[in-house]
């Protein structure tokens, strides 16, 4: 995880729920490259194609209610999304995605203060949301630790991975 | 609404602080909890790669973890025949032996409930996020991701931050035709597709006392939609009477204190209330059904199905409705029960040939075509009536489908019609 995130921002409303991310017809695809082509097919039909790597995706309140479909997440870390940010997360999808490795950031006001194609600077540590082209920004409470190393460890994977290992070695040593 | 702060605390706490070893929690606190049980249906086969990327081998202990497909029963997509071979094989190399596979299969929650296996106390996450319904054994039940549990899988604990709670107290009679699923859509009404979110939503009052299991499940079943981490109603009677003959494992029955914290407290009195609908698109566009069928709604399908309302009970409230009736021209009617021993139970009773003497399709126990992958796909601009719980756009097919959630009686009554239909006029 990168302490200073920047990226260009979609925009997308209020209750983007999990079918809307990726539709119910998609959920017998596990490789995630394969997910990535329908990500956003009914919520925003272009971003699929035009999407790059490190794009921040800033939403209005209850993002990605619905299912609790990892599938949503995945697809958004196979295309390389940088961030998401929104006023408010359902709440699976907000722990699918920070045990993914995906910073997820929730702080009210910032769907307010992006528009289609701005660039967006997130200071993780910090707790600060700024608009590269008006200067308007938002500030949030930083991360509780626990969740600041998952994404620090990369993930839930990784962090697993590791406390595994250190298991085996103590186990190893005795 | 009030709110009432005590120094107690509510049941999802008590039952965390459980899970931690600890003796007190407060909402916000972090718990690495014991898991109790875990669930997982096709959406597990996504759990295998993370598992193996952990470096783990072993299951943290298999008398605990349930594997029950649901989705595409039996498989019908190859893609779907792909998942159900990794869990089969992911089971078979891990010694899982609790396998509910095609056959002896079932909606992943019902099979949880009918079986046993989530009882008093537990703390139960499962890969679907109406895992909630378990929360109608005094449990905390939550839906988690494949990778959430892998880790679950591997170490047995999960972290979890303690909701706080909100507390829905109900009193009141029900009318007649008016079910508990008008309860809870009521409900949602009110508290909305984001009034929980991250809480946990406790029932209780007399109306709730009065009501079976099944009805329990149904209201905690939806707390999904409110954005609730689980959906609560503590433990009495009833509960240990369901499960006195198939609990799995002990209980450990928690109650909240008398001067519990809640965050809120909402009171809801039933007695004057009608039958409900959720209209298109949200589960929380909830208004009167009488009010919707003067707008004279037609539909070109009815779904009598899902974990929300497909239990022997529901069936037979339907086929009762359904006798001396037919199907309404131009309509599908699709009956789906919840798991197998419903479709054995739906055999014996004589259910299965009221409906399909009327026109219906009866299939065997799935979630058949509550999301809109497996089968009874909406086209663009259909209509569908359905007993399940959501109606976001492309739930049920096309995006532009319109669905109407509504009670099994009230589902029945628009197959008769081939209009949104209030159940007490054909009762
Ligand atoms: S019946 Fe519907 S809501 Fe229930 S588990 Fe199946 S797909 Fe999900």
């Amino acid at each position: 995880m990168k302490d200073v995130i920047e990226g260009r921002v979609w925009v997308l409303g209020a209750d983007v729920d999990t079918d809307g991310i990726i539709s119910g017809k998609y959920l017998t695809i596990i490789d995630p490259n394969e997910l990535k082509k329908h990500v956003f097919e009914i919520a925003l039909p272009e971003f699929a194609k035009e999407a790059r790597e490190g794009d921040i995706i800033v939403a209005d309140e209850n993002f990605a209610c619905g299912s609790s479909r990892e599938h949503a997440p995945q697809a958004m870390r196979a295309i390389g999304v940088g961030a998401v940010v929104a006023d408010s997360f359902a709440r699976i999808f907000y722990r699918n995605a920070i045990n993914l490795g995906i910073p997820t950031i929730e702080v009210r006001g910032v769907r307010k203060i992006f528009e289609k194609g701005d660039t967006a600077r997130i200071e993780m540590r910090s707790g600060r949301i700024t608009n590269l082209r008006t200067g308007a920004f938002v500030t949030f409470p930083p991360l509780p630790p626990h969740l600041l190393d998952l994404l620090e460890a990369g993930g839930l994977v990784e962090k697993v991975r590791a406390e595994l290992l250190a298991r085996k070695a103590a186990a190893g040593t005795a | 609404m009030t709110s009432s702060n005590g120094h107690g605390m509510t049941l999802a706490e008590k039952i965390l602080a459980r899970a931690g070893g600890l003796d007190r929690v407060v909402p916000g606190q972090i718990v690495d909890g014991t898991v109790d049980l875990a669930m997982m249906h096709e959406q597990g086969a996504q759990t295998v790669l993370p598992f193996h990327q952990m470096g783990a081998e072993t299951v943290w202990d298999p008398d605990r973890v349930v594997i029950a497909i649901d989705h595409w029963v039996p498989a019908s997509t190859e893609g779907a025949a792909v998942l159900h071979r990794i869990l089969r094989k992911f089971a078979a190399e891990t010694h899982l032996p609790h396998f509910y596979d095609v056959g002896n299969h079932g909606i992943c929650h019902q099979i949880l409930a009918e079986n046993g296996w989530v009882v008093p106390g537990d703390l139960a996450v499962g890969t679907d996020s109406h895992t909630n319904m378990l929360g109608a054994m005094g449990a905390v039940a939550a839906g988690i991701g494949p990778t959430e549990m892998a880790a679950v899988l591997a170490l047995g604990r999960l972290w979890l931050k303690v909701p706080p709670t909100l507390h829905i107290r109900v009193r009141g009679q029900f009318g007649r035709g008016v079910t508990a699923k008008d309860l809870i859509l009521r409900i949602l009404g009110e508290v909305k597709t984001t009034g929980a979110t991250y809480k946990a939503v406790e029932f209780s009052g007399p109306t709730i006392e009065a009501l079976s299991m099944p009805e329990r499940f149904t209201i905690c079943n939806m707390t999904t939609e409110m954005g609730a981490k689980a959906g609560m109603v503590a433990p009495d009677e009833k509960t240990f009477d369901y499960l006195r003959p198939i609990a799995k494992h002990a209980m450990h029955p928690l109650r909240p204190d008398p001067d519990a914290a809640y965050e809120r407290v909402i009171d809801i009195d039933v007695g004057e209330m009608p039958p409900m609908v959720a209209c298109p698109y949200s589960p929380d566009n909830v208004r009167p059904l009488p009010d919707v069928v003067r707008e004279h709604v037609k539909v070109d399908q009815v779904f009598l199905g899902s974990c929300t309302n497909a239990r022997i009970e529901d069936l037979r409230e339907g086929a009762a409705m359904m006798k001396g009736h037919k199907v309404a021209p131009g309509v599908r009617f699709i009956v789906s029960p919840a798991s197998t021993k419903i479709y054995q139970q739906c055999l014996a009773e004589g259910i299965i040939e009221t409906f399909t003497n009327a026109g219906a399709v009866f299939t065997n126990s799935s979630c058949s075509a509550c999301f809109g992958g497996n089968m009874g796909i909406l086209a663009p601009d259909e209509v569908c009536a359905s007993s399940s719980n959501r109606n976001f756009p492309g739930r049920m097919g096309a995006k532009e489908a319109r669905i109407y959630l509504l009670s099994p009686a009230a589902t029945v009554a628009a197959a008769i019609r081939g209009e949104l239909t209030d159940p007490r006029d054909l009762m």
